[in-house]
């Protein structure tokens, strides 16, 4: 067992401290975090890094404002200090003094079997350098190779003045291969991540080789890559990465903190068809081991199943505490933030639409001409007018019926509530693929998950003529 | 000497023979407000520190690097992050060409970056400034239905680097901002529009410049159509064009062409752009928000010409990239906080102005399509393919003027093609926060996909 960040009675007179001129809330977040990370350049280990962050984020609201300010300095002279700051950029005027009673520590050791920081950093070598192996194996047209390998150790203790006292320790493990082959038509790029809340376990011989093939694998595809064409086509999305489809077309639309200033075209949309009826989406903090998985968000709610979307009908919304607490919600458990430095808001976890019953292959073969996406490489969304964009890193076009010619790399976009409805076919070959989102300059870990389905159109925005 | 450089200093006492360090440290300050509905939502105020450190071995084989940081200064923390920076090195791959930057003779150039009235501004006048911020987006015009957010933001940034090779250096910079993004309904449809106002200090911002921004480029989407799909001329707005000149920044990276990701690598002395293109990274040209006297190694910043009237005259290198290519550092080395080790990159872009305002520009193109914001630059360009593909919304161009507003479509070529494409550069130079100042650009040929 190891010891606990902070004491529960330090952390009790840090929140009655930061509430003693009164207020409605008072956190205390108090983070220390080990991350290491090994990087391969053409075979040559280039960088082995570690770092150590740990400090707290104390926040006090008074009526509509919350004021917060961090720390790096961990003894209670400097959590009452931040305490009292944040109490001070808070304050002007308020409710009355809050009486606070931490119970007992709800803590939730990591998951992970084998604790990264503990691994030899020679075997995390060895692993980098059998995925170059692997990729250059896979033709001599690869010609650069990246690989790497990162691990963190986050332990949070958060606390607050509603008697919320948890804790929580988060082990990730990522490895990311990267391949550049070159041929008479240039250069293309070849990418596939491996991430998960676990730990070393993750990286087994099998997974290393796997992801450094169909790294290698998709930049040689590419070279004999033609432009992508130019408009409105039917759209096949294969298993996995497909889901940031949903991630960005609805998932952030339907994020509380947008919802609640009316800056999302999902507001006021609940118990409305929203989606085709194939479309049951969920987020979902606990599933164990994805990269968005989660024993308690960042202000210590246990992680929960939410769906958001059942066969086209919006059931809910996504909530952090202050949110819910307003406007008298459930608490959803999607509150997160980056680090300590940073005010928690509205994320999401595992995004992911739920199975249908379709054949994937039937699915293709019954699509004449189309645009066949094997892997997504992101996306961004304006949610106050629901136009959004996600790119293809590998794609292919359909011809009747068959995958055929591989495409070059290009942006397809829509209107997240019109694309909702053109999901006409969901398989049943489910899988999740780990991704990190950006909202607002924080970066946060998230999983999209979907089987393979089609859009009956959406516009494709390639440079073919 | 400032604090931080004695600090860095005292660090490499602990070298041990064969042993180089090289010590980042860095400390700021900032302040965030953001506001809504007239009223205070979140107020950060906060201070930060920390240490890079960079172990070098020598061994008969080439050196071998290891790397550590720590998020504060503390004596223990910074001891932690010296012993895993000597560890992290011994599992390094030796070589040759791995060193520390040495002092190069360059003299840096005297900026002043820093402006200490961000930290005398009471918190009041910063907070005041954004709720006049919102109040104005509100009510400057009746199609604004809401301000989904209106922040002021400052910081104030000192660094440190020192090491056992002879560098010391230090600098300091502030920053402030105001932003604001406003939603404009018809009674149809909503559009968003976002706007800005930059600065060293609370007192060079503009208000009405981020709120005119905002609710202009709203309010002038409404009504905006899917127009078919076409190939046109377009047209970039000098934010647009900004984002579009750092992407082929990245590829103009000694790093990028060292390690055979950039389109550019073996190009040297060939025509790359139209002529009109004469691009620069000049990090001592105070005007740039991203202006530095020093790089991420402590070597003097300098003006390097990249392309010169289409010709690819050179590229950015940090000390080890250089090595590789058998020159010398630019001075360009980058760093991205305490965490990881320089790498090189463009720092303050620049191109050279042409002679036509927007205006002119817009009449000379007569058709096509006027890209004001994009979305997915990190999704749809490829950097090392040269691909590139980007959701838009703007206005097209008829008849030399600003017609109907666009959504929903995306603007495809290759920034290869891009470049030769060129047909026009403004005279409207807008210095922007991040990597490159932006004008209006103009190519003549691009994929719109639209309905």
């Amino acid at each position: 067992m190891v010891a606990p960040l902070v004491e529960g009675d330090v952390l009790q007179r840090t929140i009655d401290l930061a509430l003693a001129r009164g207020g409605d809330f008072a956190e205390v977040f108090v983070e220390d975090r080990a991350i290491s990370s090994a990087a391969l350049d053409q075979r040559r280990v280039e960088e082995l890094s570690s770092g150590r962050d740990r400090g707290a984020g104390i926040r006090v609201v008074v009526g509509e404002t919350t004021g917060f300010a961090h720390t790096s300095d961990l003894s209670e002279t400097g959590l009452l200090a931040a305490a009292r700051a944040a109490a001070a950029i808070a304050h002007e005027g308020g409710g009355g003094v809050k009486e606070v009673s931490l119970e007992t520590l709800r803590s939730h050791p990591s998951p992970a079997k084998i604790d990264p920081g503990r691994v030899d950093k020679a075997k995390k070598i060895e692993l980098l350098l059998r995925a170059d192996d692997v990729a250059r194996a896979e033709g001599a047209s690869i010609t650069q190779v990246q690989v790497s390998l990162g691990d963190s150790t986050r332990r949070f203790v958060v606390a607050n003045s509603e008697g919320v006292f948890a804790a929580d320790d988060q082990v990730r493990t990522r490895f990311n291969v990267s391949c550049v082959a070159t041929g008479d038509t240039g250069m293309q790029t070849g990418y596939r991540p491996v991430a998960a809340t676990r730990g070393f376990e993750l990286l087994t011989p099998d997974v290393i080789d796997e992801a450094a093939r169909a790294a290698a694998q998709q930049a040689i595809t590419k070279l004999a890559a033609r432009a992508a064409p130019s408009g409105d086509l039917p759209v096949v999305l294969a298993s996995g990465s497909g889901g940031i489809l949903f991630h960005e077309a609805c998932g952030h639309g339907l994020e509380a903190d947008a919802i609640l200033k009316r800056a999302s075209v999902y507001a006021g949309q609940v118990g409305r068809q929203v989606a085709s009826t194939l479309v049951t989406l969920v987020d979902d903090g606990t599933v164990t081991g994805e990269w968005g998985y989660l024993a308690v968000d960042d202000e210590g709610h246990p992680s929960a199943r939410n769906v958001l979307i059942e066969d086209g009908v919006l059931t809910d919304y996504m909530w952090d505490y202050l949110r819910a607490r307003k406007e008298r919600s459930a608490v959803s458990a999607n509150g997160r933030r980056q680090s300590y430095q940073y005010l928690p808001m509205v994320r999401m976890t595992n995004t992911y639409l739920l199975e249908g019953d379709a054949d994937a292959d039937e699915i293709v073969a019954q699509t004449p001409y189309g645009v066949y996406v094997a892997q997504l490489g992101g996306g961004q969304v304006n949610t106050a007018t629901g136009d959004f964009v996600f790119g293809m890193s590998s794609a292919f076009l359909i011809e009747n019926g068959r995958i055929t010619a591989p495409l070059r790399d290009c942006n397809l976009i829509g209107n997240g509530p019109e694309i909702l409805k053109r999901v006409d076919a969901v398989a049943k070959d489910f899988s999740m693929t780990p991704g990190t989102c950006g909202k607002d300059g924080q970066q946060v870990p998230v999983g999209c998950g979907q089987a393979t389905m089609r859009l009956t159109s959406i516009t494709v925005g390639g440079a073919a003529a | 000497m400032s604090e931080l450089l004695e600090r860095a200093e005292r660090l490499l006492e602990a070298a041990a023979r064969g042993e180089e360090i090289e010590v980042y440290v860095a400390s700021g300050v900032e302040t965030e407000v953001r506001v809504y509905e007239g009223s205070v939502e979140n107020l950060t105020s906060a201070s930060s520190s920390g240490v890079g450190i960079r172990v070098l071995l020598e061994g008969p084989n080439g050196a071998r690097v290891g790397t550590a940081w720590a998020g504060s200064l503390d004596d223990d923390a910074i001891d932690d992050a010296l012993s895993e920076a000597r560890d992290n090195a011994r599992f390094a791959t030796p070589e040759e060409l791995v060193a520390f930057a040495r002092p190069d003779g360059v003299a840096a150039t005297e900026l002043d970056l820093l402006d200490r009235s961000v930290l005398s501004t009471p918190v009041e006048e910063k907070i005041a400034m954004a709720i006049e911020l919102e109040r104005r987006v509100r009510s400057s015009d009746a199609r604004i239905r809401q301000v989904d957010s209106a922040d002021y933001s400052d910081y104030v940034a000192e660094a440190a680097i020192a090491s056992t090779t002879g560098v010391r250096a230090a600098y300091a910079r502030s920053g402030a901002y105001l932003s604001v993004e406003a939603i404009a309904n018809d009674g149809h449809d909503d559009q968003t529009g976002w706007g800005l106002s930059a600065g060293r200090a609370p007192g060079d911002l503009d208000v009405d410049e981020a709120a005119r921004d905002a609710v202009g480029r709203s309010t002038g989407m409404l009504g905006a159509v899917k127009p078919p799909s076409m190939r046109c001329p377009a047209v970039f707005d000098p934010r647009a064009a900004a984002t579009l000149l750092a992407i082929v920044g990245g590829a103009l990276s000694g790093d990028a062409v060292v390690r055979g990701r950039s389109f550019f690598a073996d190009r040297v002395g060939e025509t790359v752009a139209a002529p009109l293109f004469t691009l620069l990274d000049d990090p001592t040209d105070p005007r740039h928000f991203a202006a530095s006297s020093h790089d991420g190694e402590g070597l003097a910043c300098r003006q390097n010409v990249l392309i010169r009237d289409g010709r690819l005259e050179g590229f950015v290198y940090d000390t080890y990239s250089a090595r590789r290519a058998g020159t010398a550092s630019t001075g360009s080395a980058l760093r991205g906080g305490v965490a990881g080790s320089p790498w090189a990159g463009c720092r303050a872009l620049q191109l050279l102005p042409g002679d036509l305002d927007q205006a002119a520009i817009l009449r000379e193109v007569g058709f096509g399509v006027y890209v004001e914001s994009m979305m997915g630059v990190h999704s749809g360009v490829n950097p090392v393919s040269g691909d590139f593909s980007v959701g838009v919304t703007g206005h097209l161009i008829r008849d030399g003027q600003f017609a109907e507003p666009v959504r929903e479509i995306t603007v495809a070529s290759t920034l290869q093609r891009m470049l030769l494409d060129l047909v026009f550069v403004g005279n409207d130079v807008r210095w922007l926060p991040g990597t490159a100042a932006g004008q209006t650009l103009a190519m003549a040929e691009v994929a719109v996909s639209g309905a």
